[in-house]
């Protein structure tokens, strides 16, 4: 029966969609699983090919921003400044020295592990860095549970009963949750659940006057680990409505891309197979055709939970989130160069690591994808 | 079964998820000078009292001598003290660490007595040699104490020649030339005193670990989020502060911070667009405090550019710009029209200086004069808004139409905030807004700094050069008597105004609200603030 059903599938017009999706990073064929040496081995490669990338990345992102006019020493020093205190600060930052010198002892420095010093704090970047990016991956996550939940649960439905009236809702709001602008969005939520019904707080990670304190930096965790419940429903009452803002164009994407994907699967021989058994419809639908559904929808995932993580700005300034967004946006306007060029390699960084833990993730799914 | 497997896999994602940010943010999770704050809790109902603070950004770094921003001298104004205070509302000079002061006949001895029996946060005591640590401290990073080197270099020469202690609570401040705003200079947040203890340690501790003498003490910096400083309870002055706590929260977006404010989840915001004001008033909750003014908004007309090379088109546009209009429309009435590049509060303004009135067929006479050729004008709009600018852009369209009545042509850009001031800085605009907020409360600071031709390539955007201004304003500088250096400014205010390197447009005043529970706000016009008065009911 189920070499059957993969027959089948191989057939499916899905299975070349699937196959679009993941060809670029990893062949797919029937096969029994051979294990994890392989997959270690496929690993490697992938994080092999990770470093031209990283490169290319940071050459281009130095090369950018200093394209830009704007002198970080007149930023720090102020309007007031006179020329020689500029002069003076450019050269013991390095900035007079020429481009390629500066590049070249960035990159010694990455080597090394050092990713710079903040020009505006005189801090290590990768020092400074670490409560941004736990803010930002704390409401980040959130979000994306919240989307993920909501996404494919609506396209499954929406396919499931498809044309019904839920589906056209369902569609209709996901259109929606695509085209509003956040920052919209962000400011009703907080005069509707603030300030008219009060539910939630408007802005902040923490109730400043009862501050937590930071061990790791994510605050549900550290308000567990110390013991600090009441702190932690208000961590939660704060996540809720920066979170669902942020879910909002993730959760639409999901949704649609549930909703396709399911359909083809709907439609596919041994699902009927399924159904002709007498299975019941919920098994068919949540058993068997989501697992087979399920893998561009997780691409999806991985790629929208990347973007939440660097993309998040907008929402971080309205909530007032004390996020990586709005770290590396506010360097930008000060010429903070080393922020800037380290922040956006921390994010590029964390973004191919999800999408590599995506596509390890497809084989745990679908036993028969394997990693050449 | 495989459901469950699926949503595992959703769980395990997660956590993979957190361990890899967790691991690439580096090991060392030292916190920004977090300390143990679990007093927490407290309401400002009966308990003790704390004032939170919701302001536009945060602070760069809490050592004053290294920022020139208004946001971290915010809060170091209540953590360190300066030798000699501003006034209350005003900048007229007071005691402060210094309780007296007297300069030689020549001006180039200053000899102050200092305030007894004060210690720093540390524990440390204050004293003249502390005094002196600090100003060596300076002396010697001209690249790393910005307004050292500003405020007291003049013509590339330091003007303080040196400082010494005589006994414990004296010190002799020897000058190279007089310096009419030294005393000012000195009041200014920049040179407040710090511990010698904690910088001759580990120099940069004081930028996130402050040290002062002030009436308030560092607790915690959480960044990009909150400042948390809490009373000084050994504060040289009986009773004061009558806070226990203030908490400066960064709330970016205005529209956030004043949701906040009404929510009570704030006391006290500041950063407030003019537009503001009517949902302040009618909120029986709050108050409204008026920032006393002391900057001034314009529209720059870069004379080396076509065609504002011709002081009649410079004229011109001065009679042509509807000033009162600007101000009625775009500043809420929260703001004086300008006629001169300094503000009232500012002795030696001019006020017997007539200014242009709005006069449209007067400047088409001129514009005829001058043989205009009708050429567009490229007219910059600052991207960002500021008390003396609340809306660049609605601005600017304000003066395009005024211009275009007049039969002048304008194009209407914008840059990034940071190129928009390099490049105006390199005179690239034909007509730029911009403004300037002082920081001493004195002439020169306006004047010289923005107007004279030594700082064309920095502060001088409209490379405007006038040699007898230029000699007018430097005898001012050293000029002692009260009186004469008036006189010289008011000297200065009127050729400035017959040249018209500018079209000056307004000097607004900034507002706060706060909840009506604080009492006894006063706002500050340097927009620092000490709060060491301030009370909650």
């Amino acid at each position: 029966m189920k070499d059957q059903s993969n027959r089948l599938v191989k057939a499916d017009p899905f299975y070349s969609m699937c196959k679009d999706f993941n060809a670029f990073h990893a062949k797919v064929y029937f096969e029994n699983n051979r294990g994890v040496k392989k997959m270690l081995h496929y690993m490697g490669r992938r994080l092999s090919q990770l470093i031209p990338v990283l490169l290319g990345m940071t050459f281009i992102v130095f090369m950018l921003i200093r394209a830009i006019p704007g002198n970080p020493a007149q930023v720090i020093l102020g309007q007031q400044a006179t020329k020689e205190a500029v002069e003076a600060l450019n050269a013991s930052l390095g900035l007079d020295k020429p481009w390629y010198t500066q590049y070249f002892s960035y990159l010694g420095g990455i080597f090394q592990g050092d990713l710079g010093v903040s020009l505006r704090t005189k801090l290590p970047v990768s020092e400074e860095i670490f409560p941004y990016l736990a803010a930002t991956a704390e409401l980040a996550l959130f979000a994306m549970i919240i989307a993920v939940i909501v996404g494919v649960n609506a396209g499954i439905i929406s396919a499931w009963f498809q044309n019904s009236w839920f589906d056209y809702v369902a569609m209709v709001v996901a259109l929606i949750g695509v085209s509003v602008p956040v920052f919209w969005l962000g400011l009703m939520e907080q005069w509707a659940f603030s300030n008219q019904l009060g539910w939630f707080p408007t802005s902040g990670r923490e109730n400043v006057r009862d501050p937590i304190t930071a061990i790791t930096h994510f605050y549900l965790l550290d308000t567990l680990i110390q013991g600090r419940f009441d702190q932690f429903t208000e961590v939660i009452k704060r996540l809720v409505l920066p979170g669902m803002a942020l879910a909002t164009i993730p959760m639409a994407i999901i949704a649609r891309m549930t909703r396709s994907s399911m359909l083809e699967v709907m439609r596919s021989d041994y699902v009927r197979t399924a159904r002709a058994k007498g299975q019941k419809m919920f098994i068919v639908v949540y058993k068997h055709a989501l697992k087979n559904a399920v893998i561009p929808v997780l691409t999806v995932i991985g790629l929208q939970t990347g973007l939440l993580l660097g993309g998040a700005i907008l929402t971080e300034t309205i909530f007032s989130w004390p996020g990586i967004g709005r770290y590396i946006y506010d360097a930008i306007g000060f010429r903070d160069y080393p922020v800037i060029q380290s922040g956006i390699l921390v994010i590029a960084f964390i973004f191919i690591m999800i999408n590599l833990i995506v596509d390890l993730l497809y084989t745990v799914i679908d036993p028969r994808i394997k990693y050449k | 079964m495989k459901k469950k497997k699926f949503w595992t896999l959703g769980v395990m994602l997660i956590l993979v998820l957190s361990t890899i940010l967790a691991a690439c943010g580096g090991s060392d999770t030292k916190d920004t000078g977090s300390k143990d704050t679990s007093s927490g809790g407290d309401k400002a109902s009966g308990g003790p009292k704390t004032l939170v603070y919701g302001r536009g950004t945060d602070s760069t770094a809490l050592d004053p001598a290294t920022v020139t921003e208004g946001e971290s001298f915010k809060v170091t104004v209540n953590i360190y003290e300066t030798l000699i205070n501003f006034g209350e509302k005003d900048v007229t000079l007071q005691p402060g660490l210094a309780k007296s002061w007297e300069p030689s006949a020549d001006g180039l001895t200053y000899t102050m007595q200092l305030e007894e029996g004060v210690k720093f946060h540390d524990g440390t005591n204050f004293n003249a040699e502390a005094v002196v640590k600090n100003f060596e401290r300076w002396k010697a990073g001209a690249d790393k104490f910005p307004y050292y080197s500003s405020q007291f270099t003049v013509g590339g020469k330091q003007v303080i020649e040196s400082i010494t202690a005589d006994g414990d609570y004296k010190v002799i401040f020897k000058l190279s030339q007089p310096q009419a705003t030294f005393l000012k200079n000195l009041a200014m947040s920049p040179f407040a005193i710090a511990s010698p203890a904690a910088f001759e340690k580990d120099d940069d501790s004081l930028k996130d670990h402050p040290v002062g003498t002030g009436p308030f003490k560092f607790v915690e910096w959480k960044r990009n989020d909150s400042i948390t400083i809490e009373k000084n309870p050994d504060y040289r002055i009986a009773d004061l502060p009558k806070l226990d706590k203030v908490i400066f929260r960064s709330i970016p977006e205005n529209s956030t911070r004043f949701n906040e404010l009404t929510n009570g989840d704030v006391d006290i915001v500041d950063g407030l667009s003019p537009s503001d004001k009517a949902s302040i008033e009618s909120n029986t909750d709050l108050q409204l405090i008026e920032r006393p003014s002391m900057n001034v908004g314009y529209l720059g007309l870069t004379v080396t550019r076509p065609p504002f090379d011709n002081v009649k088109v410079r004229q011109a546009v001065n009679y042509a710009i509807d000033k009162q209009t600007l101000v009625d429309a775009f500043f809420e009435g929260l703001g004086e029209t300008a006629k001169n590049p300094m503000p009232p509060l500012v002795a030696g303004y001019n006020d017997d200086i007539k200014g242009y009135e709005y006069d449209p067929e007067k400047a088409k006479a001129l514009l005829a004069e001058a043989g205009y050729d009708g050429k567009e004008i490229e007219l910059w709009a600052m991207p960002v808004p500021r008390p003396y600018m609340p809306d660049g852009q609605k601005i600017a369209e304000a003066i395009q139409k005024n211009l275009a009545d007049v039969g002048m042509k304008s194009k209407i850009v914008s840059f990034e905030w940071a190129t928009y001031l390099e490049k105006a800085e390199k005179g690239d605009a034909d007509a730029f807004l911009l403004g300037w907020t002082g920081d001493n409360g004195d002439a020169d600071n306006f004047l010289y700094t923005l107007l004279d031709g030594d700082n064309i390539g920095s502060n001088n955007y409209t490379f405007y050069d006038n040699k007898d201004l230029h000699k007018i304003l430097v005898a001012a500088q050293t000029e002692m008597d009260e009186d004469k250096r008036n006189a010289l400014y008011k000297q200065a205010q009127e050729i400035i105004s017959k040249d018209a390197p500018w079209v000056p447009i307004a000097h607004s005043t900034p507002i706060l609200a706060a909840n009506t529970k604080v009492t006894n706000y006063i706002a500050h016009p340097t927009g620092s603030d000490r709060l060491e008065a301030v009370d909650m009911k």
